[in-house]
């Protein structure tokens, strides 16, 4: 069977010695995680090792030896190497020579209890250690999906990367260390460490204490008895202004959780919610500074007034026009009137509303405004709320006009029952034939005609209502999509795939390179990026999302029938 | 290292190399027809025709610099991102099965499938449009069940090569998946 054996790149140019790492005999490759240089007494490399195993809990043992000689190879030298192999027994003992400034180096294994006489193949693959360590390999969804999976089932190179990473108490020690034992790995030049991030480690503890306080504080206010009476609750269901603080509020408290975080994934979700907080905050306030300077919100609040007026004659001119002679169909004159003439009385009371309110729009708008600078989504849902609630009147009209049509459908659905002689039962939940007198039969009879011939005049109205509520709807409906983007973006996943994309590996591929006969295969393994769309779909945030209650033929259905229609659903509502 | 020319599919020119780095490690490399310069001219100018006649309508010199600039911007897009130059099998036996596809403008996209992971290469026939096609394809191990295949990863489908060219790489890919079956198990 071929020998792998897995060599650091930052190890080429070290110094004569032992290599320790890790043997994984299943796959017959040998991880090389340091050298370790002579002078070196075998007793203190062997507590070493027990030592750093315990602590990883990664078998770690010697590997073999290394030998890196500048002028040619010394005969007592290698000798001294192959005795090195009797002191710390391990199967295979593998031997590496380089010489010179030779790229290629010669690999020998040497085998004391097997019966294998033939020569094995032995293939060198260079890795990246730093690269190897940081990165985290995200296997493909199918297999991560299934749970009964065991663990030696999984990838082999999960074990790789497992093993470098998981040493990294192996390379704490540098070369600087005063100690028995001088190793060469990545770090041997020196730990790296950045003090800014050493500062912000030691800062980010109270912080998080502080928050996790105030967060406390608010949402015992939140929650508290006074804001849970009837109208106070309904109001804050209904706007959506309230959800989304709320969900920025639990984002708050799993940044400010003093826990740290036990695997990848939870890591990755703090800094994606915190990264997004920030830009959405940092968007929020240059809004903010964009709508205050110029006074730009006073002009939105004076032209609030106009468009509001403007919307509402808008509408009158569409109740004219229902009541004459619409698209050249006849509408029944009474009905028509009656209905137009409450319609236009709802609105002249709307417009006196506005009217009366005109004087404080301005001061409630400069206000209100300034909550921009909790985030752009705050803004948006803001936005959406006003909306909504400029065309209330727009609202109430359809729900005036969904009940009419849906009394009248239901009484004619009932009557034609009747005319054909049939009776829904409510015990049994369907039809039977029932026998009516005559005068029943009479009434039901001019009633259904009556009915049937109102109907085009209240459909006609039913439909011109619902088509602009659906207007509203598909625009609150847009910026909530927009909302939700900003919400479930992992923006700190992009920039680490854009900047440091080894930490995010999906793979890894290989790269041949210069061969030399009698020479080992040379191979270079380098890490394979994770595509962006498998970055965004891994690591999404999870929102209150609202999507489609119905499908598109229950909807029709619903439209049809006159029932009122609630398009969006909210996770975590409840189903009626 | 040996080169041969064989067709496509379609008819277009292919070339396969071969090159063994070592008794378990072979590289097959497939060589995609060029990007031809009368289809290149020909699309350009069709593009360029249409500004032009746009132009004679509306009187705004707008339309053509948009069509330079559709021309470039379609160009770089489509050496980015849809043509393909050559595609290649890594075979490390032991190791895995490597597959890279290099587009013309040199960005590479390569998957690596280990050899734990790998039932079989096979080569396997497909109605493509109007026309019956082999191709060949690695055939994944189902974890669960042994004798199951779980997915299958079709091979050079840009340059489709003819049953000819299958067969050089299906026999060079089978002598080093042979070894594995071969090889004693580890101790």
């Amino acid at each position: 069977m071929v020998l792998k054996v897995f060599f650091p790149s930052c190890c080429s140019s070290a110094e004569s010695g032992i290599l320790i790492g890790r043997w994984i005999s299943e796959q017959n490759s040998a991880v090389v995680l340091a050298v370790v240089h002579f002078p070196f007494i075998p007793v203190q490399v062997k507590q070493y090792l027990s030592e750093v195993q315990r602590l990883t809990k990664v078998s770690f043992s010697v590997l073999g030896s290394w030998s890196n000689s500048k002028q040619e190879k010394e005969e007592s030298l290698s000798e001294f190497l192959e005795d090195l192999g009797t002191i710390f027994s391990h199967e295979p003992w593998i031997q590496i020579s380089k010489e010179g400034d030779s790229k290629f180096w010669s690999c020998s294994t040497l085998q004391k209890h097997s019966n294998n006489s033939k020569e094995e193949e032995i293939v060198l693959v260079y890795y990246d250690q730093r690269k190897v360590m940081l990165s985290h390999l995200h296997p493909p969804l199918d297999t991560a999906t299934s749970a009964d999976h065991k663990a030696d089932d999984a990838s082999k190179l999960s074990a790789i990367f497992n093993t470098v990473a998981k040493s990294k108490i192996l390379f704490m020690t540098d070369r600087y260390d005063e100690g028995p034992i001088k190793l060469t790995h990545w770090q041997s030049d020196g730990v790296e460490a950045s003090i800014i991030v050493e500062l912000m480690k030691q800062a980010s503890v109270p912080a998080c204490m502080l928050l996790t306080f105030l967060i406390s504080l608010i949402s015992g206010i939140c929650r508290s008895r006074v804001l849970k009476f009837w109208p106070l609750s309904f109001l804050w269901s209904k706007l959506s202004t309230c959800e989304q603080l709320g969900h920025r509020l639990q984002h708050l408290q799993v940044i400010s959780s003093i826990k740290k975080a036990q695997n990848q994934t939870q890591l990755m979700r703090k800094a994606n919610v915190f990264v997004s907080l920030l830009i959405d905050v940092a968007l929020g306030i240059l809004l903010m500074s964009w709508l205050y300077r110029k006074n730009r919100i006073g002009h939105l609040a004076d032209t609030l007034i106009p468009v509001a007026d403007h919307i509402a004659e808008e509408l009158q001119d569409l109740l004219q026009w229902l009541m004459g002679a619409p698209a050249g169909l006849k509408m029944n004159r009474a009905l028509d009137q009656v209905l137009g003439r409450f319609f236009l009385y709802h609105i002249h009371l709307w417009i006196s509303y506005i009217h009366l309110m005109s004087p404080f729009i301005e001061m409630i708008l400069w206000y209100v405004g300034l909550s921009a600078c909790l985030g752009l989504t705050v803004a948006l849902c803001i936005l959406s709320d006003i909306i909504a609630l400029l065309t209330f009147h727009i609202y109430c009209f359809y729900v005036y006009g969904a009940r009419l049509y849906c009394l009248k459908i239901y009484g004619l659905s009932s009557l034609w029952r009747l005319f054909r002689g049939k009776k829904w039962n409510v015990l049994r939940q369907r039809v039977d034939s029932c026998s009516y007198d005559l005068d029943q039969l009479f009434i039901g009879t001019l009633l259904f005609t009556i009915l049937l011939f109102l109907l085009p005049t209240t459909a006609l109205y039913y439909l011109v209502f619902t088509l602009l509520r659906l207007l509203v709807v598909i625009v609150q409906g847009l910026i909530h999509l927009l909302v939700d983007l900003i919400d479930s973006l992992p923006l700190y996943s992009i920039i680490l795939r854009l900047c440091r994309s080894y930490r995010l590996a999906a793979g890894v591929k290989f790269r041949v390179l210069e061969q030399q006969d009698g020479k080992p295969l040379r191979l270079l393994m380098q890490i394979n990026p994770l595509s962006y769309a498998s970055v965004v779909q891994t690591y999404r945030l999870p929102t209150y999302s609202c999507y489609p209650k119905d499908s598109w033929t229950s909807l029709c259905k619903k439209l049809f029938l006159g029932e009122l229609i609630y398009p969006w659903k909210h996770k975590g509502e409840k189903q009626d | 290292m040996e080169e041969r020319e064989y067709r496509s599919a379609s008819g277009a020119p292919i070339a396969l190399r071969r090159r063994q780095y070592s008794a378990s490690c072979r590289e097959l490399v497939v060589r995609c027809p060029r990007l031809q310069l009368r289809s290149l001219s020909a699309a350009t100018s069709a593009v360029w025709l249409a500004a032009y006649g746009l132009f004679v309508l509306c009187e705004n010199s707008m339309v053509l610099s948009a069509a330079i600039f559709i021309t470039l911007i379609g160009l770089i897009i489509y050496l980015h991102f849809v043509k393909i130059d050559h595609e290649s099998l890594l075979v490390i036996g032991s190791l895995g099965i490597q597959v890279t596809s290099s587009y013309a403008s040199g960005k590479e996209s390569t998957t690596f499938i280990e050899m734990g992971h790998v039932k079989d290469v096979v080569i396997n026939e497909a109605i493509h449009m109007q026309k019956v096609i082999y191709y060949l394809c690695i055939l994944l191990q189902d974890p669960g069940d042994p004798q199951g295949v779980s997915e299958v990863v079709p091979l050079f489908q840009s340059s489709k090569p003819r049953l000819d060219c299958l067969i050089e790489v299906y026999k060079s890919c089978q002598e080093i998946l042979e070894q594995r079956k071969t090889a004693p198990q580890p101790s």
